[in-house]
């Protein structure tokens, strides 16, 4: 087994430098660190200014979201004795604007995410003497997975269409809101349809299916697109009928 | 972008990488993705040719040999053989797709993603045998 290995980060100060440089460290190679862990290393004992972003070390506040080897991964979650041999290249997060090292600027996102809102929208509130909206198991089911987003983008920086149209409202957006859609409590959904329908919304998407691959938690969010295209085809063919109300 | 910038506290001087031409060749997947999209062309093209068929044998019987006649030849045959490979790819890939668009429960608990592209293969199957089984009798 190795003693160190390499670690090629890109860095990026914008005070000195026009464009992102490379700089390489020796870490200790030790079997259960992950890159998050040599990332730290670096930042305690080689050198203080590297910047990045982290907290958890555990995959659920899904700060650490970096490009790891050309792949956007959660840096605790990549381990180093996983990597191929050979300098292991750590990037910021793709198609997303650097601010600084490795952080980059998630501005857009929250903007988005707020659009398609993210929360159970109810016509009218039940006062809190009637008691909770009750929800059975397989009802918690039909949203669950999509519940488990961390707001890593990943799929963000794994998507193609987001890179070339960053209007794109994106993979994590879509998917939190089929998971208030999915939600037997929620009454929200023709409005979100509205929004999700724009230029910029769901149709944009063309199922290159990377940002499902690139979830660390299972979410699925090129599923939650698709399943939410064909919603949105059924409610237009319904509108197409005399019976059916626009 | 040479000169040095001008760095303001407050203001962080952004850098925005360009999405380079060659994106689609990054990745394996990538490139299918590409490939997938670009087999419509062809999907589209042999629809226009079986547009043009249909419409050449309500010309007439002489006007619908001298189609025949013309998808006969070399580069026809060609581009049929093209379009065979390309719409097996996008009919392939688009099934193998269709589990993640259609959420089928019963109940309560979902299908698992075998059974409905599953389906939709067995669909086509059934419909290819019926196709081809009503041309081999006439």
């Amino acid at each position: 087994m190795p003693e160190t290995v390499t670690l090629a980060v890109a860095r990026y100060r914008p005070e000195t430098e026009s464009e992102p440089t490379v700089q390489t460290y020796e870490v200790p190679f030790r079997k259960d660190w992950v890159v998050l862990d040599a990332l730290n290393y670096i930042k305690d004992r080689l050198d203080g200014s590297l910047s990045f972003r982290w907290s958890c070390r555990m995959g659920v506040c899904g700060s650490c979201g970096m490009t790891v080897n050309g792949q956007p991964r959660l840096t605790c979650a990549a381990f180093l004795s996983a990597e191929p041999p050979g300098p292991i290249r750590v990037e910021p997060l793709r198609y997303f604007p650097i601010v600084r090292d490795l952080v980059v600027d998630i501005t857009d996102f929250v903007r988005k995410l707020k659009k398609v809102k993210p929360w159970i929208v109810r016509e009218v509130d039940k006062p809190v003497a009637e008691g909770e909206y009750l929800q059975t198991p397989d009802q918690l089911d039909a949203y669950k997975q999509f519940s488990m987003c961390i707001n890593c983008l990943l799929c963000y920086s794994a998507c193609p269409i987001y890179g070339l149209e960053p209007s794109f409202i994106g993979p994590a957006a879509i998917a939190l809101a089929q998971r208030y859609n999915g939600d037997s409590r929620d009454e929200g959904s023709a409005e979100r349809l509205r929004i999700l329908s724009e230029h910029d919304g769901m149709w944009q998407c063309t199922f290159v299916g990377e940002c499902t691959k690139a979830c660390p938690k299972h979410v699925d969010p090129a599923g939650a697109i698709q399943q939410y295209k064909l919603q949105s085809a059924t409610h237009w063919f319904k509108t197409l009928l005399p019976w059916g109300g626009r | 972008m040479s000169a040095p910038a001008r760095y303001t506290p407050f203001h962080p001087r952004w850098y925005r990488r360009r999405v380079s031409v060659w994106w689609w060749l990054e990745s394996r997947s990538y490139t299918t993705f590409v490939v997938r999209e670009l087999t419509s062309v062809f999907v589209a093209l042999f629809a226009l040719v079986l547009l043009w068929v249909v419409w050449s044998l309500g010309q007439g019987p002489e006007a619908y040999e001298r189609c025949l006649a013309r998808l006969r030849s070399p580069l026809c045959l060609a581009f049929h053989a093209a379009a065979l490979g390309f719409v097996l790819f996008h009919s392939i890939t688009w099934f193998n797709l269709a589990p993640k668009a259609m959420v089928v429960r019963l109940g309560g608990k979902r299908l698992p993603d075998l059974f409905v592209a599953g389906a939709n293969y067995a669909a086509w199957v059934v419909l290819s045998g019926a196709v081809a089984a009503m041309l081999l009798r006439s």
